[in-house]
Order: structure tokens, then sequence, then C-alpha cells
């Protein structure tokens, strides 16, 4: 607490006015047909309750430097006026029917998501998002996105890096999405456990993630870029760390992703004829259990007493008679723990399986293969 | 605050323990409603400096996600239903019996009850800080799936909800029952001072709400203990359910907050503009509307859940509405001032703060009305700026001028007003300068409810934190301002303000222990007084 309140007292003193920050006062135009039209709405609306503001205070401070009593101001004696009610509720309810005409308009516009070309599904789950493009080019595409490494080690508490090193601070992600400008794209939005809610600022909308349900929304490109928001529901512990990164680039450019993607997803889908050696299982254990099992079991693997258990000399982890469990629950999940089974290769589970049953005095020198996973996730079910 | 025996012999009064723990008197227990919102106030207020320590600047220097998490939680808990909900009713407590010269509440048993509830709940509700898997950390929304999620604290949460709102039911019928039995022979209802009126819609607000958010969250307990699936699809429930109820709770609630206020300053303004309140029958109708309304504009909270396009349009115009009769009661505050003979005593100078902050928090609230636009501002620091406009710089602020308005009343003695001035403009310039930049960071894209950042949010969050710090330690003043005033000072005579009018101003300062045990006779002209 000490060291706290000192690191509060120097900041206070020091001000590091970051020089990277950017002053944004407003709202952001985006780069959609849909997003621009919510930008003028917003500006409309700003305007309009600024001058409302500006008239109404501006009669109250003549007011309040006119009618007072240090100035000799005699209190008069009128109550009521019921020509002046009548001129101020009709007033506002002009202005409120004028805003509602426009805002009707533009609501219809946005519901209408027929014709679209390409349709992407976005699944939320704790602390990250699944794509799955479900109609048009690159139908079969499934991939995972989720915070970036960089940004998971700086944001670990006294990680003693600097945020203000790395530019897409929980801005960033391991994967982002690819989808092509100029076509109408359909994003479905759900949830596997919490309620999330799936935002990119530029796309002008944010939808709700909600599980057992599908929301759908569309959105039509303009500008090729990257483009960035994150989940806008708290869904725990990792709420913060779910960032949402999209990249639009041309129909060419994203005809040649989705051949170069899907190569690459049928060779990760065989993984279980690998063989690694117990360094190389290590390494590539660690940099799994980094991007996939920190946020909630922690650098040092002994989690969040009450929340999230502990790895280090926990049984399962430990105890050779465990290590079918072991497996299985990193492929089903338990609990609160989801399930990575979809997610991650054989040789990917095999690696954070042997890394944490060997990792922080756990030495165990247990070696699994990607080919006990893949026994494993054909074994019947030992965990409930 | 000791009230000092009169001459009336029939004033005589428990003492200790006694006095305090089986009260039955409306001043004592509003006494103790007011000392236990401050108190939780403070509690609440510490929860919020540990937010913005956090946010003070990029990366993770205090505290873990989760905590984090649970800090929003309990701050907006203790906040909204230890603070402003418990100071409004100690107020109404205090007045009411005062203002419509009763000599009690109605039922001053209930009352005590009432009351004793509170400190149990927030037991409750503060024990889970040291539970494992912490305190509850789902936000005050408790939307399920994430609150079923919550360790060992859930039983306690959801049971500290049913007390507040038990203890919320009582007051609230306890004040139904005294404005309409116990007035003043000669007072009709339309003679009753604004704040009187604005308690009696609020009491009818809590009494239709309140049991809608009981029966949300046993929904939840059962679905967490009992095997039910009210909110879960896999079962054929439906977590957005939740949301529909929580909010049809929720949005009264923000007028549960809010109404009070309104009656305060209807109060206070013409008092210190020496003239009457402007539009006294058009005030209560608005304020009428206003509750009525806030039953059909719930789902406002919840444009992005995917509602159907009619829902949506239905729940954009009936918030829009709102804003004519919140504008009526603006206007009627600012038509009382004009022309008026106005000094700017503290009571008046949070009173007129109040009016411009909780417009400029009503002008974001209408941006939010407007469905497609609100798929933006939802759920980013926008909307937190917004409510702390009308909750902070609203219903606070109110509440602060009714505590400076009053204290002459409650302890016979005169603030310091030197320091309450002081008092008034660090609160005015810290609180804006710690929620004004929270819309930029809401527009810019900053969500609410995250414990870290990157760097393009860092310069107006650390502007807002020093804001925040400032408004902190300036509550401090507040609470020596109080106790100074109640230690001794200037004397009060019974009407403590020139223009004061009402019954409250007609009994000795501090109010004797027994007042209006016979009522008071109201002639034509005292009843011209009274507004």
């Amino acid at each position: 607490m000490k060291s706290s309140l000192q690191k509060l007292v120097l900041a206070l003193f020091f001000m590091p006015l970051p020089a990277m920050a950017e002053w944004a006062l407003n709202m952001r135009q985006g780069v959609t047909p849909i997003s621009q039209e919510i930008y003028q709405m917003h500006m409309v609306t700003l305007w309009v309750v600024t001058v409302i503001g500006v008239l109404v205070f501006g009669v109250m401070f003549w007011s309040i430097f006119h009618h007072r009593k240090s100035k000799g101001a005699k209190a008069a004696k009128f109550s009521h006026s019921t020509t002046v009610e009548i001129i101020w509720t009709i007033i506002p309810t002009v202005i409120i029917i004028s805003l509602a005409i426009p805002a009707t308009k533009l609501l219809i516009k946005m519901d209408d998501t027929s014709e679209s070309a390409i349709t992407i599904k976005a699944t939320g789950s704790q602390w990250k998002w699944k794509y799955d493009y479900l109609d048009g080019v690159g139908e079969g595409i499934t991939m995972f996105s989720s915070l970036d490494d960089k940004s998971k080690e700086i944001s670990q508490r006294d990680s003693g890096l600097d945020p203000m090193d790395h530019e897409f601070y929980l801005r960033d992600v391991d994967e982002p999405i690819v989808l092509p400008i100029n076509t109408k794209i359909r994003i479905l939005t759900t949830s596997q456990d919490v309620i999330h809610a799936w935002w990119l600022p530029d796309l002008g909308w944010k939808r709700d993630a909600i599980p057992g349900f599908i929301n759908d929304n569309w959105a039509v490109i303009e500008k090729t870029g990257t483009y960035r928001g994150k989940c806008t529901e708290i869904c725990g512990a990792g709420h913060g760390y779910m960032p949402i990164v999209l990249k639009a680039v041309s129909m060419d450019d994203y005809i040649a992703w989705v051949d170069e993607k899907k190569i690459a997803q049928a060779a990760s889908k065989n993984t279980s004829n690998i063989v690694l050696n117990m360094e190389e299982l290590m390494t590539k254990g660690e940099g799994v259990y980094k991007a996939q099992c920190l946020v909630c079991h922690q650098a040092n693997g002994q989690g969040l007493k009450g929340a999230f258990p502990s790895i280090v000399k926990s049984p399962i982890a430990i105890e050779p008679s465990n290590r079918m469990r072991h497996i299985q629950q990193i492929i089903y999940g338990k609990g609160l723990m989801p399930a990575f089974g979809e997610q991650l290769s054989d040789v990917d589970i095999a690696s954070i399986v042997s890394f944490t049953r060997n990792a922080w005095g756990n030495n165990t020198g247990d070696i699994i293969q990607a080919k006990e996973v893949a026994e494993a996730r054909k074994a019947p079910k030992v965990i409930k | 605050m000791s009230t000092l025996a009169h001459d009336d012999h029939h004033d005589h009064k428990p003492t200790g323990f006694k006095r305090w723990f089986f009260s039955t008197n409306h001043k004592d227990i509003g006494t103790l409603y007011l000392i236990f919102a401050l108190t939780m106030f403070f509690v609440g207020g510490a929860m919020a400096m540990i937010i913005r320590a956090e946010l003070f600047q990029p990366g993770l220097q205090f505290v873990d996600p989760q905590f984090y998490n649970s800090m929003v939680t309990v701050h907006a808990l203790i906040m909204i239903f230890g603070a402003v909900m418990p100071a409004g009713v100690g107020l109404a407590n205090w007045m009411i019996p005062l203002m419509i010269g009763a000599p009690d509440m109605a039922l001053p048993r209930m009352n005590n009850m009432s009351f004793w509830i509170l400190p149990f709940a927030f037991a409750l509700l503060l024990s889970t800080l040291f539970m494992d898997g912490g305190a509850p950390a789902g936000g005050w929304t408790m939307y399920p799936p994430l609150v079923l999620q919550t360790g060992d604290a859930f039983p306690f949460l959801i049971f500290a909800v049913h007390f507040l709102g038990i203890s919320s039911i009582m007051g609230a019928i306890n004040i139904i029952a005294t404005v309409f039995n116990m007035r003043a022979p000669g007072m009709t209802l339309m003679q009753m001072p604004l704040f009187v009126w604005t308690w009696v819609i609020t009491s009818f607000l809590l009494i239709a709400s309140l049991p809608v958010l009981a029966g949300g969250v046993t929904m939840l307990l059962t679905d967490k203990y009992f095997g039910t699936s009210f909110f879960d699809a896999a079962g054929g429930g439906d977590p957005v359910l939740f949301q529909h109820i929580f909010w049809f709770f929720g949005h009264p609630e923000v007028y549960i907050l809010a109404l009070p206020a309104f009656g305060i300053v209807s109060q206070i303004i013409p008092a210190f503009a020496r003239k009457p309140l402007f539009g006294y029958a058009s005030m209560v109708y608005a304020t009428a509307s206003i509750a009525i309304l806030s039953f059909f504009v719930w789902a406002h909270h919840m444009f992005t859940v995917g509602l159907p396009i009619k829902g949506e349009l239905f729940f954009m115009y009936a918030t829009m509405l709102i804003a004519v009769p919140t504008g009526v009661k603006v206007f009627n505050w600012i038509a009382t001032m004009w022309k008026g003979s106005m000094t700017f005593e503290t009571p008046m100078l949070f009173s007129v703060a109040f009016v411009i902050l909780f417009t400029i928090g009503g002008f974001s609230g209408l941006m939010l009305g407007i469905t497609p636009v609100d798929f933006q501002y939802h759920d980013t620091y926008f909307v937190v700026a917004h409510f702390h406009y009308v909750l902070l710089t609203g219903a606070i602020f109110a509440l602060m001028a009714a505590a400076y308005y009053w204290l002459p009343k409650w302890t016979g003695n005169m603030y310091d007003e030197r320091l309450g001035k002081i008092h008034f403009w660090l609160s005015l310039i810290s609180s804006n300068v710690l929620f004004f930049p929270q819309h930029f960071l809401g527009l810019a894209g900053m969500p609410r409810r995250i414990p870290d950042y990157n760097i393009q949010f860092a310069d107006f969050n650390m502007i807002s934190s020093i804001g925040g710090f400032a408004y902190g330690i300036t509550q401090l003043l507040f609470v020596y301002i109080v106790i100074k005033c109640a230690m001794g000072g200037k004397k009060s005579r019974a009407r403590s303000w020139e223009g004061a009018k009402g019954l409250e101003w007609e009994v000795p300062s501090p109010a004797p222990f027994h007042t209006f045990e016979t009522p008071p006779k109201l002639t034509k002209k005292m009843i011209e007084s009274l507004y």
C-alpha cells in the first residue's frame, strides 16, 4: 500500500502527460455510410442541446446578475403564466419531434441486414473472440482472436513495463479478422458464456453478444485500414482485455488472404504426429500458456485466490494418475474454465500440459506428446 | 445534534441507547438516516478514490482487475442504496411532518425498523469484501450469467438487496400514510410544499418498482442454487429477461434519486429569490408525468441487446418525451429566479449549480435516448459522465443544498457561511474537472468498467482523477462544517432565512423534540405564505 501511495504521489508531482496521446474530443466519423450518418445525427443533437443550453443558461445568468438583492432588486409577485407555460411545453415538443424523425429513418436503415454478401459470426467468450465465416467468400474459416502477447505482458500488475511503449496497448490482437471493403457484411454476435458486446467505433455501432441468442447487424466499409474496438459489456476480470481488430482490405487482397488462411487452417488441424523434445515443449508451452491461460492462472501459475485455482502443486498438474484428467480439462473445460479443445491444436495442448507439469517447481518430468492429446480426445471423459 | 429543552413541558426525551436505538421520533430517525447516508457517502467515495487511482495512469498499478470490478460494483450499490436514498428518506423524515404540521410520521415504529434494517443490510454487503472470490464484481446491474459467477458473496448480495428493498418500501408506505392522513387541518394536497409532493410521488415509485427488483434477484438466487433457468438459454430461459426486469425497476429508481432533489431545489430557489415558486401546479403535474413516464422507458438502457425495431422506436420516443416535463421544471425554476431579489448563500449556490449541471446531464440523456446514436455511446464513459452529472452534480448537490438550508433548523445554529461557500466552489470545480472530460473519453471510445486503457485515453483520465481526488478531499470539509455547526455557532432564529416559507420555519430553531402536538390552525393567510 505504501509503495502504491508513493507511486501516486510521484505521478502527481511529475505529471508525465504522454506526448503520444491524442486529445480526441469528439465521436469518430467512422468508415461506413451508417457511421457517418450516426456522426451527423450526433452533431445535430449536440448543437441543438448546446444552443438550448446557451439560451436557457443565458437567461438564467442574466437574472442572476441583475435580479439580486445587493443590486436593489425588489421581488416581483407573479407566480404563474399559462401562456408562457404552454409555449415552453410546445417548443421542446417540436424540437424533439424534429430530432425523432431523422433518428427513425436512420434506425430503419440500420435494421436492414438483407442482401449481404458475406456473413461472419463473432462469438464472445471469457476473454477472447471467435470468428466463423459463415457465408460468402471465405466460408469455412474459423479463427480465434485474443489480446496480443505484448499487451498481455505489460498489463500484468507491477510488470515494470511501460504501457506508453506500446502504441496499441490493449487495442491489438494476435489475429485480426480480415474483411473486404465496399461489400455488405453481415455480422452476427453471440456468446459462449456471459454477455459480451462487440464494438468497432468506426463501423458506428455495438451489439451485445448474448449466450443462446444471435444478434445481427451489418456494415459496408468504404476505406481500407485497420480498425480497433473493444468488448463493451462487463464480462469478468478480463473485460478490459478483449479487443477487436478488423483489417479492411480490397476484394483481391481478401481473396488471397482467404486462400492462405484455408491452407494454414488445414495444416494446423493435423498436428498429432508432431514429436517435440522437452526443451521445445517447454518453450512452445510457455508461449501458449501466456496467450491462453495467463489472464486467469497468472504468470506465476498461482491463479487468484477464490477466483482462479493455482496450478502450482495442484494434484491435477503433478500426480501421474491425473495425466488424462489434466489433458481433458483443457479440452473440455471445467466450471468457469472454458473448453479449449476446439481452439487449440493437439500439439498446442500437449505443450501446455508439458509446460504446466514442469514449470514453477512442479517438476514432474512428464513429457506429453501431441499423439497423447489426440488419444485423449477420443477417450471417454474422465472429468464431469 | 442536541435538541435543547424548550419551555415546552412535554419536551422530555429518552437518552443514550434507548433514545437512538428504540427511537420512534421522526427527527431522531431522520438524523440517524442522514448520519448513516453521510457515512456511506464516504465508504462509497473511498471506493471511487481507488477506481480513480487505478485509472490515473495506463497500466495496472494498485489493484487486480477482479477487485477493480468489485469496486465499480460496490461503489454504485453503496452510493445509490446507502448514500443518496437514505439521505432523501432522512430529509423526508425530518421535514415532512414539520412541513405539513404533523406531530410525527404516521407509523413511528415501522419508521424505526426501516432505518435499522439498513446497517445490517450494508454489513451483509460490505462483509463480501473479505470473502473468498471477493465482493460482487458483475456491475451493480447484476446481469446474469456473469453475476452467477460470483463466489461466496452471491447470496449476501441478493439478501442485501432484499433488505434494502424492504427498508425502502416501509419508508415509502410511511411517507404516503403520513402525507395523506396527517396534514394540518385546512391544508389541501395542492397546498403542500413541493418537497412533500415530490416525496409522495417518489414513494409510489418505490412501492411499484422495488418488488420487481426483489422478484428479479430472487430468480437469480433460484437460478444459482435451485436449478431453475429463468435466465439461462440452455434451460429455455433468457438472460435478457433479467435486464427487462432490472430496468423496469432501474429506470424509476433513477427518478427515486432525482425527484426528491427536484423537491429540495423547489423549496430553496423561491426562498432565496424571495418570490413564490413559479408554476406550482405545473411543477406537481410535471413531477407526476415524469414518474409515470419513467415506467415506460426502461429498455433505453438496453438498446444494444437486439430489441425488435418497433421496440427500439417506442422506447426512443418515450424517452425523448421525458425531456418535455423535465424542461418545464427547469423553466419554472428559472422563472422563479426571474425578477426575484436574490441572495446567494450556500443552499442557493448549490441549487443554482444543480439546475445547470442537472440540465447538462439531461442534455446528454436526450442524446443517449436517440437509439441509432446510442449504439455508439452505450456502455462508454459518455454514459458514466451522463449519470454522474445527474446523480452527483444533480442529486448530491441538491442534498448538500438541503443540508445547508435546514442545518440551522436541525441544530439551532447557523453554519459557517464562509466555509460553506468554499465547500461549494471547490465541489463545483472539482466535480466538473472529474466528470466533464469523461464525455470526451466516451466519445473517443473508452468503454466503462475497465481497469486499464490505451495511452490514447491517458490525458483525460489523469485530469479526471485529479478532479476526483479534489472532490473527495473537499467533502471532508463538509463534515467539518456540519460538526462545527452542531457544536455551536451563531444562534438561528425560527425563520433561519429571510425568504424561507413554510410551517417548518414557524417552530423554534432547533426544532423541539416534539412539534405540532396540537395541529396548527391554518388561516388562509398562513396557507398563502406556504408557497
